[in-house]
C-alpha cells in the first residue's frame, strides 16, 4: 500500500511559528496592523476635510464637543485628519522606499557576490561613489533641478538605501557562495542566474527580511527629518515628520499639534523595531 | 595504456595540476605564494572501476575530485572524458557535460538546500535539463529515485533538516544519479557519518554500481572504507600520486613506504592485537604545502631515505601487474604487511 505524501516544514514556517510564541512581536504586528487600517480607512470616516479651516475653531484643545477629537491647528485645520492623511504619506514612503532598495540591493548585491572578481569591484566602487555623496547635498540638488515633489522624495530616500542593502547582500553571498549546496548546483549545471535566483536569494532573505523591518522606520524618520527642514511634502499634504515640524513652532500654545503626530510616528518606529527584533529571533533560532 | 579491468578506459587524467595562488603577508606586502595542491596527477578509469583515492587532510583530494569535474579550472593537464577533452571546453559546453558526470558530497546536510524539498532538490538536474519534461514525469522520476535510494518516495515534500545524515547522503546521492552519470565521483561520501550508517552508504553506492554500470572515483581518508569498494587505489600525498595499485595487492604487499604507514595506521578493533601491530614508522607533520620538500615529497617522513630521494623527484613506475609506484627504492624495499589480525582470528575461530 502506497502511503500518502508526508507533508515537510520548511523552514519558513518554522520561522513562522517561532514568531507567533514572540508575544511583544505580535502585539507590534497587531498595533501595526490597526494603524495601517485606521491610517488608509480614517479619512474617509471623519467628517473634516484635511484642508477645511475650521474658523470657529482655531488653535482649541481636543474636545468631543467641536468635534475636533485631537484639536485643532492654528489655522483651524483637525489634527486628527491630518495624522492620519501625514500617516498615509509617511507609510506609504517608508514601504514604497523600502521595496525599492530590497529590490534593487538583493539583486545588485547578489549579482556582485556571486559573479565576483572584476565584476564585482566595479559594482562595489560603484556603490562606495554614491555612498560618498553627501545625501542632504544630493536632496537639495534633485530639489533644485525638479522642484518639491512627492516622487523626488522617494527617489532620493530609495537611491541612498539601497546601498546598504547591496552591501548586506554581497556580504551574505559571499558567504553563501562557497556551500557545498550551491556548488552541488554547478556541478548540476545549474546556470549562474539560476544559481543565484534558486539557491542565493532564497537562503538570504532572512537576513534581508530583518533588516528590511529595521529600515521602514528608519525610512521614516528620514522622511520625517527631511519635512522637519521644509524639504519634505508640500502643503496642503503633510506626513508625521511635516506634522512634528508644525506642532513643535506651536509647542507651548498648543501642545496637541505635537503631541499627536508625535505619538502615532513614535508607535509605529517601535512596531517596527519589535517585529524586526521577533523576525530576528525567529529566522535565526541559533544566534539568540 | 588499457586499465586494471582490461576494458577501455572512459576517464583518462594526464598530468592534471592545480595551483592557487594565495596572497600572504601583511597589509602593505603584496606577495603571492602558489600552492601546488594538486601537481602532476594521471590515471586511468574504466567502466564500471571504481577508483578509491587515500591520503591525508589537505594533500589535494577534493581539489583533484573538482578540476575533474571543471568545478575549478587546472594550471596543467588534460581530462579525458570518452576521448574529449574537458579541460579545452568553455563554460557552456562544460556544462552541458555535466550529465555525464556527477559529484556526491562530504557533508551531508550543507550539500542540500535548505530552503528547498527534496522533491525539488533530486529534480533540480532534471530541470535544468530537460526544461520541457511534464511536472508529472519529473515528478515520477524523483520517486523512482527515492525508492532506488532506500528513501520513502511519500517524503517527497519533505525538507533537508527533517531527515538524519544518512538519508541526507542517500537524497545527494539520488540527486547525483537522476541524470543517468556514468561517473561519480564521491569526495568523502561517509566520513561525516556513523560508523553503522557508513557501511550502509558504501554498501548501496556498490549496489547502484553494479545495477547502472557506473564508474566511481571514491575519495577518503580511510583506508578501511576505501578497501571495501575500490578496485583500484590510488594514494595522495602533498598533491603527488604515491601509488596506484589493485586493491588487494596495496593492502597486501604496497609498495611505497607511505602507503605500507597507511595500512599499518588503520586501527585494529582489538587491543591486544593492536599493542602487537608495528609502529607505521611515520614521524613528524606533512610539510607545508607552500614549501614542499625538493626530490620526492616524502623524503622528510620516509624511514626508508636514502641520498638520491632529496635530489631527485620519483616518477611514477609501472611495476608488475599494471601497479604503479613513485619511489626510487620499491623493488628494494619489502613492505609485506604481516595480516597479524587476521592470522590471529582465523587461529581463533
Amino acid at each position: 500500500m502506497e502511503l500518502g505524501d508526508i507533508r515537510g516544514r520548511s523552514p519558513w514556517e518554522d520561522a513562522w511559528h517561532r514568531l507567533l510564541k514572540n508575544r511583544a512581536a505580535v502585539f507590534s504586528a497587531f498595533i501595526m496592523a490597526a494603524m495601517i487600517l485606521v491610517v488608509i480607512i480614517g479619512p474617509w470616516l471623519i467628517s473634516w476635510e484635511a484642508d477645511f479651516t475650521d474658523w470657529d475653531n482655531t488653535s482649541t484643545g481636543p474636545s468631543l464637543s467641536t468635534g475636533h477629537w485631537f484639536g485643532t491647528d492654528a489655522v483651524g485645520r483637525d489634527i486628527l485628519v491630518r495624522t492620519l492623511e501625514g500617516g498615509r504619506i509617511s507609510l506609504l514612503v517608508g514601504f514604497v522606499a523600502t521595496l525599492v532598495s530590497l529590490v534593487i540591493g538583493v539583486t545588485y548585491g547578489s549579482i556582485a557576490g556571486f559573479y565576483g572578481g572584476i565584476t564585482d569591484r566595479v559594482m562595489m566602487r560603484i556603490v562606495d561613489i554614491i555612498y560618498a555623496l553627501p545625501f542632504m547635498f544630493f536632496v537639495i540638488l534633485l530639489m533644485v533641478v525638479f522642484g518639491r515633489n512627492i516622487i523626488l522624495i522617494f527617489v532620493a530616500i530609495g537611491a541612498v538605501n539601497w546601498l546598504d542593502m547591496a552591501r548586506i547582500v554581497r556580504g551574505q553571498t559571499l558567504s553563501l557562495k562557497n556551500t557545498e549546496f550551491v556548488e552541488a548546483a554547478q556541478a548540476c549545471g545549474v546556470g549562474r542566474l539560476d544559481i543565484i535566483r534558486r539557491h542565493i536569494v532564497p537562503n538570504l532573505l532572512g537576513v534581508v527580511m530583518v533588516y528590511v523591518t529595521l529600515t521602514i522606520p528608519q525610512v521614516i524618520l528620514v522622511e520625517s527629518f527631511l519635512s522637519f527642514l521644509g524639504l519634505g511634502v508640500q502643503e496642503p499634504m503633510s506626513s508625521w515628520g511635516a506634522l512634528v515640524n508644525d506642532g513643535a513652532q506651536d509647542m507651548e500654545s498648543a501642545p496637541w499639534t505635537l503631541i499627536f503626530p508625535a505619538v502615532f510616528l513614535t508607535v509605529t518606529l517601535y512596531c517596527f523595531n519589535y517585529i524586526g527584533d521577533g523576525l530576528r529571533d525567529a529566522l535565526d533560532p541559533k544566534d539568540r | 595504456m588499457k586499465s586494471a579491468t582490461g576494458t577501455e578506459a572512459v576517464l583518462r587524467v594526464q598530468d592534471l595540476a592545480v595551483h592557487f595562488q594565495v596572497h600572504k603577508g601583511g597589509l602593505m606586502s603584496n606577495k603571492i605564494s602558489v600552492l601546488k595542491a594538486v601537481d602532476g596527477i594521471s590515471f586511468d578509469l574504466a567502466a564500471g572501476e571504481t577508483l578509491g583515492v587515500v591520503g591525508e587532510s589537505g594533500c589535494g583530494k577534493s581539489t583533484l575530485a573538482r578540476a575533474i569535474l571543471g568545478l575549478i579550472r587546472p594550471q596543467r593537464g588534460r581530462v579525458l572524458w570518452l576521448g574529449e577533452n574537458l579541460t579545452g571546453l568553455d563554460d557552456e559546453a562544460l556544462r552541458k557535460k555535466r550529465k555525464e558526470l556527477q559529484i556526491v558530497f562530504q557533508d551531508p546536510l550543507a550539500s542540500l538546500n535548505p530552503r528547498m524539498t527534496v522533491g525539488d532538490i533530486i529534480a533540480e538536474p532534471l530541470k535544468t535539463f530537460y526544461p520541457k519534461f511534464a511536472k508529472v514525469q519529473v515528478e515520477e522520476r524523483v520517486r523512482g529515485m527515492m525508492k532506488m535510494v532506500g528513501l520513502l518516495p511519500n517524503q517527497i515534500n519533505r525538507y533537508p533538516h527533517e531527515f538524519s545524515g544518512g538519508q541526507c547522503q542517500r537524497i545527494g546521492i539520488a540527486r547525483a544519479l537522476v541524470l543517468n552519470p556514468r561517473l561519480i565521483i564521491c569526495d568523502e561520501p561517509v566520513s561525516a557519518l556513523d560508523v553503522s550508517i557508513q557501511a550502509q552508504i558504501v554498501n548501496l553506492l556498490k549496489d547502484l554500481q553494479k545495477k547502472l554500470r557506473l564508474s566511481l572515483i571514491f575519495i577518503a581518508h580511510d583506508l578501511s572504507v576505501v578497501k571495501h569498494i575500490s578496485d583500484r587505489v590510488m594514494v595522495m600525498y602533498l598533491g603527488k600520486a604515491m601509488e596506484i595499485a589493485r586493491q588487494g595487492a596495496l593492502y597486501r604487499k604496497p609498495l611505497h613506504p607511505y602507503t605500507s604507514a597507511l595500512v599499518k595506521a588503520v586501527p585494529v578493533p582489538d587491543p591486544e592485537i593492536a599493542r602487537q601491530q608495528p609502529d607505521t614508522g611515520l614521524t613528524g607533520d606533512m610539510p607545508s604545502p607552500f614549501e614542499p620538500p625538493q626530490g620526492c615529497v616524502f623524503h622528510t617522513r620516509c624511514p626508508f631515505v636514502v641520498k638520491r630521494c632529496k635530489v631527485e623527484v620519483p616518477p611514477l613506475r609501472r611495476m608488475e601487474n599494471d601497479d604503479w609506484v613513485a619511489c626510487h627504492c620499491a623493488e628494494e624495499l619489502d613492505l609485506t604487511i604481516r595480516r597479524v589480525a587476521v592470522r590471529k582470528r582465523n587461529q581463533d575461530e
